[in-house]
């Protein structure tokens, strides 16, 4: 399937998609989805589109709010990456384990080095700070400069 | 799921049988593994967050150091995402200097690779062979980028070193030598007991679940998975290129055996083409200091599989988010597939398999208290006493094990 009908299709299915899915080149999609509708565009890409595979997952603190990347690939060639935006104040995206068994890594990384929250994640190792890490600190936040700690966190 | 009647053997995170730091809780009944489980971040640096706090030069020369096997790996992966940003051009020669230091860097990692295979089954004659013919590739490398490891060849917007015609046939006069001894080796792979009766059968990975767990590189082609990101989603040169895809339907040790012999032909034979073909001109392209806003996607066929960086882009002349996604990363969840129901025995070679870079994989974050001015020593028996009390909250109590061995005696 090319880069057009992905993009028609996921446009046709989802009208709020409209204008939201940006192809940057070949084999390389965008597409922004709003936080509400995510489960079944994630449901739909991975199941009905074939995008099987989960390249990984990145997380990014835009100062005003999260940002969750999801980089799905379809037969290892074609790129969709599904992005979505959280609030700052309680940041919370479901795992898509049941989709992607891979996905459980990223997802504990993103509780780990930023602070969002996954529900219906298992419990287990967390990943990749140490047990010790004390609570309340992320370290890929915009506020957290490298180098320094904060007082009433290593008191924790 | 570890199951509380079986014995519980913590594997690391330091143990003779790891090159790197890394932490495999073990369940056995007898002889056999029924649950495994891995804690990883234990080579954790901080180099995402450090990327964001230099510039994109700088960052580059970084990244490069996330791993000393596959350093180029990941270098042309970042410089491929922030040239894309940037919308620079980079220029033929460029592009096929760039391949053949990769194809390089692969014969020197799955050439290092048999030889930790041959040492992880008691075969160190192997080790020794195979890394001898290595320093040929490596002393290559060392004539063509001035380093044997973290090659600093990349640049946004091209290379820093040009190969002249001298420099072409030392590479030609090398890869004739490599590709013989290789064909020793599959030779070998083909014929030798030893490599057949230990490597055949053992940690199985089969291709549903290779595709479930979304495995890369030689582990999954030795799956019947054939995806390689040099054909699927060409970058540098491999477009104007020719070469085959190794896979093999075996899904054990033995076939990533193959798949890495049969790799290594195949970079014998695109470093030639690369030799033949390379086109003149200039090697660099001046690039700016501010890169616009904007992101990318890098994806980066590694000798380990499937490398892959994010980069999002400012305007100024830092990154706001650089991501790095090592292949080890991404393989290292079938590790507990592959040792379902196997014997504890095979847990070197099968782990060895999937050819593991912690370093790689664990490149985040590290803290240094910059604030206090006073010297903090931890004292050993500090570090001994945190160990025991990890090892107790794992379920494992060396001090009771230690009286029950004293009173034996």
């Amino acid at each position: 399937m090319s880069e057009e009908n992905i993009k028609r299709e996921l446009e046709d299915k989802f009208t709020y998609l409209k204008d939201a899915v940006i192809i940057q080149r070949r084999g390389r999609m965008f597409a922004q989805v709003p936080l509400d509708k995510f489960d079944e565009v994630f449901a739909y890409a991975v199941k009905q589109m074939h995008f099987l595979a989960l390249s990984a997952i990145t997380g990014l603190d835009n100062r005003d709010g999260f940002e969750v990347i999801y980089h799905l690939n379809q037969e290892g060639k074609l790129l969709l990456n599904l992005s979505v935006g959280l609030n700052k104040e309680n940041p919370q995206v479901k795992s898509v384990i049941p989709y992607c068994p891979s996905a459980d890594i990223y997802e504990r990384e993103l509780m780990d080095l930023l602070g969002i929250k996954v529900s219906g994640l298992a419990a287990g190792h967390r990943y990749p700070l140490t047990d010790d890490w004390p609570k309340g600190e992320y370290p890929l936040r915009k506020d957290w400069k490298s180098g320094t700690r904060n007082e009433e966190a290593q008191n924790a | 799921m570890h199951e509380s009647g079986d014995v519980r053997i913590p594997i690391g995170p330091q143990h003779p049988a790891l090159k790197e730091p890394e932490s495999f809780l073990i369940s056995l009944r007898g002889e056999k593994i029924t649950a495994s489980s891995v804690r990883l971040g234990y080579n954790h640096r901080g180099i995402e967050k450090a990327c964001e706090e230099r510039t994109y030069t700088q960052g580059l020369y970084l990244i490069e150091r996330i791993c000393g096997i596959c350093s180029h790996s990941h270098s042309t992966c970042f410089v491929q995402a922030v040239e894309e940003i940037a919308g620079i051009q980079v220029s033929p020669r460029a592009k096929y200097m760039r391949t053949l230091i990769a194809e390089l860097e692969r014969i020197h990692s799955h050439l290092l690779w048999l030889g930790v295979a041959g040492h992880e089954i008691g075969f160190d004659t192997l080790l020794m062979y195979t890394w001898r013919d290595r320093e040929v590739v490596m002393d290559l490398l060392a004539t063509l980028t001035g380093n044997r490891v973290n090659y600093g060849i990349n640049t946004i917007g091209g290379v820093r070193r040009d190969i002249n015609s001298k420099q072409k046939e030392e590479v030609l006069k090398a890869i004739d030598i490599l590709e013989e001894r290789t064909k020793y080796y599959i030779d070998l792979a083909k014929n030798e007991t030893t490599l057949l009766k230990r490597l055949q059968g053992v940690g199985v990975l089969s291709y549903e679940d290779a595709k479930k767990l979304d495995a890369v590189g030689p582990t999954a082609r030795a799956s019947g998975i054939e995806r390689d990101v040099r054909k699927d989603d060409p970058y540098a040169a491999y477009a104007e290129l020719d070469f085959k895809v190794i896979s093999v339907n075996s899904c054990d040790v033995y076939g990533r055996t193959l798949v890495r012999l049969g790799e290594l032909m195949e970079s014998y034979s695109l470093v030639r083409q690369i030799i033949r073909k390379i086109p003149d001109g200039p090697i660099l392209i001046k690039s700016p200091r501010k890169i616009p806003a904007g992101q990318a996607v890098s994806r980066y066929e590694a000798p380990r599989g499937e490398d892959l960086h994010y980069v999002r882009a400012n305007g100024t002349e830092k990154p706001d988010r650089v991501k790095v996604r090592a292949p080890t990363l991404a393989n290292i969840q079938s590790v507990s597939k592959m040792l379902e129901d196997r014997y504890l025995a095979d847990m070197p070679i099968v782990i060895a398999a999937i050819d593991p870079c912690f370093s790689c994989t664990d490149r985040l974050v590290s803290i240094r208290d910059t604030k206090s001015k006073e010297k903090n020593t931890v004292a050993w028996e500090t570090i001994r006493l945190k160990g025991i009390a990890w090892y107790k909250d794992k379920g494992i109590d060396f001090i009771s094990l230690n009286k029950k061995l004293t009173k034996l005696f």
